[in-house]
């Protein structure tokens, strides 16, 4: 299938990325071709498989709920762009 | 004479115990040979030489103080990271420019594993941003060249891994790999890469990619080097809940115990007839004939088998890998770490200018694809298929194990090729990991290992797949067919 323009700018939405005019144009066909490709598993009757989500299943694993001191407040900050011990700091958006 | 950054682990092994050489002896000559040939390799993204010779230091003084008899495989030993692994206090960017400026809080488990077996870290290694991408053309930080061919890619999407052992700089190296990210690059420099089984190694404090195929193993110049490495790696880790608690063999005590007369008698290994298929490289397709005679020889029986559904593995992964990756990357928001647009207009548009200056356009058109087949309307004709087709591609693998040992492929359609050749169209360079990619959707163990060379002098190599948990089997015969081979004895000469 061929996205639409419109198409490639809703996913671009969906995925909070700002394209360009020539972004929307280049990945509006290389998506397209992609998803051409891909649609070669329509070939397979899949309607009495079950899926996989993980290769090597596992049950999920559980532990006492502990508290622990992980990290200091300071160096989980320290890799913010702005901060202010012991919040991170954003512009303003209201 | 032999240089010492020439050598494997387990012969530098040999040279600290007899007192030979030390750590700081062997950390130098990885520096030296980093300055004299890393301006043309381009393996690493951050060196930290002081702290490796203060760590090569101490780990001297705990060998006098110890007895050198006692030390563990990899004490004082170089051992590349790729920039995708958590380093306290190092600088990771998981090859992008959205962490060009991120200095963990902590080591992740395998780091912290090298770490407390005394291996020293010489720095961080180039990579393909977030591990997408198979020629590590798409790194924020330049394209690590081939150490046998300086025009041509090292593979991805741990190239910087593959290119800095290949080249001397360093004895072995850490990897990911996702559709093939740890096997391509070996088998383009002439490397052992391992790709463990899922669940085999802990992923915890290493960027996720996409989280049901990423997997941890090492690069290193040979397989007893690659079994020393898995067995430093391998283990449970409560800290990663996909790591599964099941008992890790001794793999170097596995390799050694194999006869030396007929060492594969009794093997089967099985040849899948999918895997020779029209279009691959003359040269890769006699080589990896001539190593399934060279198994015979050495006892194995060698039959052709179908994996019938392999033609839909790229596809079924294109859909899977960036479905994973569009949910794992949504954490780039610039608000806690990475990069931040200045004076945004709204929140929505610090989110968008934060994330699109931030990622690549390989990185983009990924996290596109994935969010396009996890929306709505989509899902269930896209993903919900895909992950059907994945439960076809494991049952092959199922059917085939039953009569066989292990399942010999080879790695890349193709030897190393020139960089910039595939970079212009996605879909060429995703059928690069063509013979890779379907042990990742069936989360079994596969090694690649050097098997040959091209008239130009480019390696090749080939693969060996075994059952969940059964490394320690393509480990012995990828043991057996190097000790009758020559192949990871030959180095790139800079």
């Amino acid at each position: 299938m061929s996205l639409t323009k419109e198409q490639v700018l809703k996913i671009a939405d969906l995925a909070r990325l700002d394209l360009s005019e020539a972004e929307v144009e280049k990945y509006g066909s290389q998506l397209s071709s992609i998803l051409k490709y891909v649609e070669t598993l329509n070939q397979l009757d899949v309607s009495s498989i079950e899926p996989t989500a993980h290769a090597v299943s596992v049950a999920t694993p559980f532990r006492e709920d502990v508290a622990v001191q992980d990290e200091t407040l300071e160096k989980s900050l320290r890799n913010a762009p702005d901060q202010e011990v012991p919040f991170f700091k954003v512009p303003k958006v209201l | 004479m032999t240089e010492l950054y020439d050598l494997t682990i387990h012969e530098l092994q040999d040279l600290l115990k007899t007192k030979k050489a030390s750590s700081q002896e062997i950390t130098t000559s990885v520096f030296q040979r980093i300055k004299s040939v890393e301006p043309r390799v381009q393996a690493y993204i951050t060196l930290t030489e002081e702290s490796a010779l203060a760590q090569a230091k101490l780990a001297d003084e705990k060998i006098s103080s110890v007895g050198a008899q006692f030390i563990a495989p990899l004490f004082g030993i170089p051992i590349g990271i790729k920039d995708n692994f958590l380093t306290e206090g190092i600088k990771t960017t998981a090859g992008s420019n959205i962490l060009n400026n991120y200095i963990p809080p902590y080591n992740g488990t395998t780091v912290q594993k090298l770490l407390d077996a005394g291996a020293i870290i010489p720095g961080k290694l180039n990579m393909d941003e977030f591990a997408m991408g198979s020629s590590n053309e798409t790194s924020f930080f330049g394209t690590p060249k081939n150490p046998w061919d300086l025009e041509r890619i090292a593979g991805g999407s741990s190239g910087g891994s593959a290119a800095a052992v290949a080249a001397g700089e360093c004895f072995a190296s850490t990897g990911t790999d996702t559709g093939g990210s740890i096997r391509l690059p070996a088998a383009l420099t002439n490397l052992v890469g391992i790709k463990p089984t899922y669940g085999r190694v802990s992923r915890y404090g290493v960027i996720a990619f996409a989280s049901s195929l990423d997997q941890v193993g090492p690069l290193t110049k040979d397989v007893m080097d690659g079994a020393i490495m898995l067995q430093a790696l391998a283990g449970h880790d409560p800290k990663d809940s996909t790591s599964i608690n099941t008992p890790v063999p001794n793999y170097v005590e596995g390799l050694k115990k194999l006869p030396k007369d007929l060492p594969l008698k009794g093997w089967k290994i099985a040849i899948p007839k999918e895997y020779f298929v029209e279009g691959m490289d003359a040269e890769v397709s006699k080589a990896t004939q001539e190593a399934i005679e060279t198994l015979k020889r050495l006892g194995a029986e060698c039959r052709e088998v179908s994996l019938p559904h392999t033609q839909y593995g790229v596809p079924t992964y294109y859909i899977l890998a960036t479905a994973e990756a569009s949910s794992n990357l949504a954490r780039y928001d610039g608000i806690r770490y990475g990069h931040r647009k200045s004076d945004p207009a709204s929140l929505v548009d610090l989110y968008k200018k934060s994330r699109s200056e931030g990622f690549g356009s390989e990185v983009k058109r990924r996290i596109m694809l994935g969010t396009y087949v996890l929306s709505a309307g989509y899902y269930d004709a896209y993903y919900i298929r895909a992950q059907k087709v994945r439960t076809l591609i494991r049952q092959d693998f199922e059917k085939v194990f039953e009569e066989n040992d292990v399942i010999l492929t080879p790695v890349s359609p193709t030897p190393a090729w020139k960089i910039g050749e595939k970079a212009a169209d996605p879909l060429k360079m995703y059928l690069s990991d063509i013979f890779t990619i379907n042990i990742n959707l069936a989360g079994l163990p596969a090694l690649s290992l050097p098997c040959g060379m091209t008239q130009s002098g480019l390696p090749i190599g080939m693969q060996i797949v075994s059952k969940h948990f059964q490394e320690e089997k393509m480990l012995q015969a990828a043991y057996a067919y190097e000790q009758a081979t020559s192949w990871s004895q030959m180095r790139a000469r800079l």
